[in-house]
């Protein structure tokens, strides 16, 4: 490895970021495919059904046959959309949900490299910055395909994407209240000492808004009207099929997946567990290891619960959901911020 | 039905409740025994009476039961069943009792499984039996022919004994029967 010490500190840069991207953009990937087989196999379970058990032992090479015949599928487009953005939109769903995957550490650190792509001052900013990117891919799905009922899901994804993100943005205030820094290694770092540290524990009620709000960002069941298949047939992504379906199907598992990964960060200690010297950022690469590995099991435990909660509840309905998020969620939103702050003042 | 809406508790609105029990119900469910037949190791047990593809039966001593009557190629709905009797010629082994069909075919295909021909037989020979799962390569390949449909048909029991009564009579006139 004397190469290595041979480059510049620029050349190092350049090559862990490469290593380090690679390594993230595959795991999540499979993360992802892995996703998708996990939502068939639980919403069989919940519904006394096997699921697909075929290929492969327990039907794990499922994403495999999954990919293959979304790759040999006819890429049709109709010949009544909007060719440009109909192109467009699937790719402008997916690249967020890589994007903000950059600044998540997933592990302390391994050899001398941090476990992040690029631990930004102003991680969370650009965590929302993008995120609110996604919508633009929905909407523009729902118009580029020109007929009703794909424009009927992106009006409502417009709308109902709008409005969570507000709550959201509020309600990881108060965390950034008590740690005092955006960076989210920093946020980590403050809930690594005890379990009572985690922000879970500290701000319940943001973590609870920061939840139904990652769940409507996300599109998912209690909230997926932009898909809400019984009414709107598949919602934006009607008119879509074979690869660029799969793009908006790989773009909602990708979300999914981030926002798990966010969430695990914000409230759930990140890579630390305060037990066996976990806390601190590892000395040996087994270490660094056992950070990445604990990091993907809270990760994956979040993505199970997310993909439970989709098999038990009914949807909300477009107006429920509207009042729900801005006559109830965001003033909880909003009290919660005022009553940190001034439990914060009160004992500076 | 009226159905009375009460109003809901403020805890109720939290939805919290809903969401305990949605938790309890799903679990409860995800442990439970599965209700999925795995199709090609486990089959289904069909019902008696079920009408599945019609096959040819032979009788108690092997012969075939057919004796080429036609009835069930006239009956047939969608025009499934096709029988080329003997016409003149003699087989040697049943010519002097009944005769039997020379070539028989059902077109799977076309079969809609109705039972008419099982109906429509006087000599009990045609049945409708319980296989439902016919599948095939190729057109013709489902156009099941004579010793196909006996195969698969296997023996019934004649109750009868319409051979052996002709045989007697045949043995007192002093011909093979």
């Amino acid at each position: 490895m004397q190469w290595i010490d041979n480059l510049t500190v620029m050349q190092q840069f350049a090559l862990f970021s490469a290593l380090k991207i690679i390594g993230v953009f595959s795991i999540l990937m499979f993360i992802v495919a892995y996703a998708v087989i996990i939502e068939r196999r639980v919403s069989a379970f919940i519904q006394d059904r096997h699921g697909p058990n075929r290929v492969g032992p327990l039907g794990l090479l499922q994403p495999l046959a999954d990919a293959v015949k979304s790759f040999l599928k006819e890429d049709y487009t109709p010949g009544h959309v909007r060719k440009v953005f109909f192109w467009l939109a699937p790719a402008i769903v997916m690249i967020p949900s890589i994007m903000t995957v950059a600044v998540i550490p997933f592990g302390s650190t391994l050899g001398d490299q941090p476990m992040v792509i690029a631990d930004l001052n102003v991680g969370i900013l650009y965590v929302f910055g993008i995120v609110s990117l996604g919508v633009y891919g929905i909407v523009l799905a729902g118009y580029a395909a020109n007929s009703k009922y794909p424009l009927l899901g992106g009006i409502r994804s417009s709308a109902q994407m709008i409005s969570y993100e507000v709550a959201m943005g509020l309600s990881v205030i108060p965390v950034f209240l008590l740690v005092g820094s955006l960076n989210l290694s920093q946020v980590i770092g403050y809930q690594a000492h005890s379990w009572v540290d985690w922000l879970i524990f500290k701000q319940p009620l943001a973590f609870l808004i920061f939840v139904v709000a990652s769940f409507a960002e996300t599109n998912r069941l209690p909230f997926d009207l932009p898909e809400s298949e019984q009414e709107l047939v598949g919602g934006f992504n009607t008119e879509y099929g074979s690869m660029k379906f799969a793009l908006f199907f790989m773009g909602e598992y990708a979300n999914l997946t981030v926002s798990s990964a966010i969430l695990v960060t914000l409230f759930l200690g990140g890579w630390t567990l305060p037990v066996f010297g976990l806390d601190q950022p590892a000395q040996h690469w087994l270490g660094g290891l056992a950070h990445i590995g604990i990091f993907l099991a809270k990760m994956i435990a979040v993505i199970v619960v997310i993909i439970w909660v989709r098999w038990m509840w009914p949807r909300f309905r477009y107006d429920q959901l509207m009042r729900l998020g801005w006559t109830r969620v965001i003033p909880v939103a909003l009290a919660n911020i005022v009553l940190t702050a001034w439990i914060l003042w009160l004992r500076a | 039905m009226i159905v009375k809406r009460t109003a809901l508790t403020w805890w109720e609105r939290l939805y919290i409740p809903a969401v305990l029990n949605g938790f309890r119900v799903t679990l409860r469910h995800f442990f439970r025994r599965k209700v999925t037949m795995q199709y090609p190791e486990e089959k289904w047990v069909v019902p008696p009476g079920y009408r599945g593809a019609p096959y040819l039966v032979k009788d108690q001593d092997g012969r075939t039961k057919c004796v080429s009557c036609q009835l069930c190629e006239f009956i047939c709905p969608p025009k499934a069943i096709r029988i080329v009797p003997p016409g003149p010629e003699v087989d040697p082994a049943t010519a002097n009792v009944e005769k039997r069909p020379r070539e028989f075919e059902i077109d799977m295909l076309r079969c809609i499984f109705c039972g008419f021909c099982q109906e429509v037989c006087p000599e009990e020979a045609i049945f409708l039996m319980e296989d439902y799962s016919l599948t095939g390569g190729s057109r013709s390949e489902m156009v099941y022919d004579l010793p196909r449909l006996l195969a698969l048909g296997g023996t019934h029991h004649d109750p009868i004994m319409k051979w052996q009564q002709k045989a007697r009579e045949a043995g007192l006139q002093g011909v093979k029967p």
